[in-house]
């Protein structure tokens, strides 16, 4: 019974041969493919063979040159120092063209020109690999549903670096390259319009973020407790169920009087996880474009209350003085 | 206990990154944490403190004694020596004890001669009583006009120096080293850990605002938009000016403000006016005193662009909200108050 209480997998299926699943006209796979224990104790234990294909390699390639120009500019900008490449890593930025450049296509390569074209490129292998997902999962005979997820996704992304940037006529207003750079932009956004927190898109996307984890946790645990009853096959349990999707459902009804199915859960995660970005990048969009501050709109619409003072009156010394900020 | 194994594995994962974490990065506390709430109740408006740094506090603020009063009465220095263009206006007794005074706070250790020419103490040959001398008059105006921000707490070359001939906290234009020339991307100073940014890629250049007077104001005024406003870069050399200020002061963002709405000035805290008149006279004193010692210091003073040494929050708060823990030096030395800066 401790198989299934631990973090790790306990148990490794192993085919006698490496899978190479089913044939589809003109697409080979490279490699034989072969096992890893340690990868097995995370997932399956079988590594390849790998199908790439056109789309797949434009897409590394793209992704490649990407991946090329923000570093070498981040390098650039210790003055090709590697000891303070290493050691700024984090912090170090490939930032965007400077407002006086609106959305020109062809700012200086140092004003934001090499943030375009790394855009560009990381745009074009995102995409890439998007088609690829669709068409494996065609090829498969799947449904779709990675590749809508995925687009998901994508449309935030969009929507930081090109949609809204557009919208505002600046690509200044776009998010730099960078780990920590990123993160600074973010934080500094939600000043610029008043705090993302009253923005009721933003409260949607924390909701289905949080609302996600929750759900995968719930879920998680669920199949877990009941795989020593075969729970953990929930394809079967869903339309044959045993004891197993019984006791499930029993457990939630009792505790908190309602249950998804082993069917509906998997509708529940995905449709929290693919509304997380699309209200997220809806919030992003309307911010600058649609609302200035969206503390202010939050004050006007009722959602911001106000508080009793506790200091005394305290004004702008601006309005008094009429000196310069 | 079928558990145990898994139970100490977490627990064992999460010491291992928790203590990582603590070693690797800076600015951790470990509990008991002191808060003090000073805003409406559910705002987290609060000032966090680690009471075990009190007494480190405490030590490197610490106030010098003050010299015996000198009567003002007598014969005024500037009848009594030469070449004496700020202090004239003392008695002589009170002339030596600033001297005395100014000696212990600036250049214990150098003594005199770190200014005078010890040979000829009316000689203006040392850089060094050029630049005290303008310092005095920076003294003077500070405590005379800029009681918007010092109050009747006031300053002393001490507020600064604490015994060091050049403070512990001062700035230059575009501190970020060298970067690629060519075509290679600009980062105009973001990207880069510092002491202003506080280890964030924040901008790190204060010359914008404490040297340029540009605008610092960058949040939306009005719900619905006016036009393009503020940059999202004009916003984070404002979000890292803020970052230094709170860093220079040991307070939190909501020291001053109330952050569901950082530019609403009818629900920040006193502190607000008393800080922005602060940065009033940080741009008054790099303006009209310190830039122009550029002419005056030797190139070893200045910094990689040639530009003298400039002063920001920290140069006087070194870390608390109020310098030297609010204590005032100021009242028992009348002869560095009083003086208007000439118009």
């Amino acid at each position: 019974m401790a198989y299934y209480q631990n973090i790790f997998t306990q148990v490794q299926l192993r085919s006698s041969e490496p899978e190479q699943g089913i044939q589809v006209p003109g697409l080979e796979r490279s490699g034989e493919g072969a096992f890893l224990h340690w990868i097995g104790r995370i997932g399956n234990a079988q590594i390849g063979p790998i199908y790439l294909g056109y789309y797949g390699v434009a897409s590394l390639v793209a992704g490649f040159i990407a991946f090329e120009i923000i570093g070498l500019n981040m390098w650039a900008s210790v003055n090709w120092d590697p000891i303070q490449f290493v050691r700024q890593l984090f912090w170090l930025a490939l930032e965007p063209p400077k407002p006086q450049y609106g959305v020109q296509i062809f700012p200086p390569l140092n004003e934001g020109g090499w943030w375009l074209i790394a855009g560009f490129f990381l745009t074009a292998s995102v995409l890439l690999w998007w088609v690829r997902m669709y068409r494996r999962a065609t090829e498969l005979g799947l449904g779709t549903h990675t590749a809508w997820a995925f687009l998901s996704a994508i449309w935030l992304y969009l929507v930081l670096g090109f949609i809204r940037p557009l919208l505002m006529g600046h690509w200044s207003e776009a998010v730099p390259f960078g780990i920590f750079p990123h993160l600074d932009w973010t934080a500094a956004f939600s000043i610029r319009y008043g705090n993302l927190f009253y923005c009721p898109f933003h409260m949607l996307s924390i909701t289905f973020l949080y609302g996600a984890t929750l759900l995968f946790a719930m879920h998680g645990a669920t199949i877990l407790a009941v795989s020593r009853f075969g729970g953990e096959r929930e394809i079967e349990q869903s339309l044959d169920r045993g004891t197993a999707a019984e006791r499930a459902a029993l457990f939630w009804r009792w505790t908190m009087g309602f249950n998804a199915t082993m069917e509906s859960i998997h509708r529940w995660a995905w449709w929290f996880a693919v509304l997380t970005p699309l209200t997220g990048g809806i919030g992003i969009l309307l911010s600058g474009t649609v609302v200035d501050n969206w503390y202010l709109w939050g004050v006007q619409h009722g959602i911001a209350p106000s508080y009793p003072p506790v200091h005394p009156p305290v004004i702008d010394p601006l309005a008094v003085s009429g000196a310069t900020p | 206990m079928k558990f145990g194994p898994a139970v100490a594995f977490v627990g064992v994962i999460a010491v291992a990154l928790l203590t990582a974490a603590m070693l690797l990065t800076a600015g951790w506390t470990r509990p008991p944490v002191h808060a003090e709430q000073f805003g409406y109740r559910g705002l987290a408006r609060g000032q966090i403190s680690d009471p075990r740094a009190a007494t480190l506090v405490k030590f490197a603020n610490s106030v010098p004694e003050p010299l015996d009063p000198a009567p003002a009465t007598g014969k005024k220095a500037k009848a009594e020596y030469k070449n004496v263009k700020v202090l004239g206006d003392l008695s002589v007794d009170q002339f030596n004890r600033v001297m005395l005074a100014i000696t212990a706070w600036v250049s214990p250790d150098q003594g005199c001669a770190y200014c005078h020419n010890t040979e000829n103490l009316a000689d203006d040959g040392l850089y060094t009583k050029i630049v005290a001398r303008r310092m005095l008059q920076l003294n003077r105006h500070i405590n005379a006009d800029w009681k918007a921000h010092v109050a009747n707490t006031g300053v002393t070359c001490y507020t600064c120096h604490r015994g060091a001939p050049v403070p512990a906290h001062v700035w230059f234009n575009d501190p970020i080293g060298p970067h690629a020339g060519g075509f290679a991307a600009r980062t105009y100073g973001m990207g880069h850990p510092t002491r202003t940014n506080d280890s964030t890629g924040l901008p790190s250049d204060l010359t914008p605002y404490l040297e340029n007077h540009e605008t610092i104001r960058v949040s939306g005024k009005t719900a619905l938009p006016q036009g393009f406003g503020a940059s999202i870069q004009t916003t984070e050399k404002t979000f890292s000016l803020m970052i230094h200020m709170s860093e220079s002061l040991g307070v939190n963002c909501t020291y001053c403000h109330n952050t569901r709405g950082f530019q609403d000035w009818s629900q920040s805290s006193p502190a607000r006016v008393t800080a922005w008149h602060g940065l009033e006279l940080v741009r008054d004193i790099n303006d009209s005193y310190l830039d122009p010692l550029k002419e005056t210091l030797p190139a070893s003073r200045l910094g990689p662009h040639g530009d003298a040494p400039k002063a920001d929050c920290a140069t006087c708060h070194q870390g608390v909200a109020k310098p030297l823990l609010g204590v005032s030096m100021a009242k028992d030395y009348p002869e560095l108050g009083g003086v208007p800066a000439a118009k």
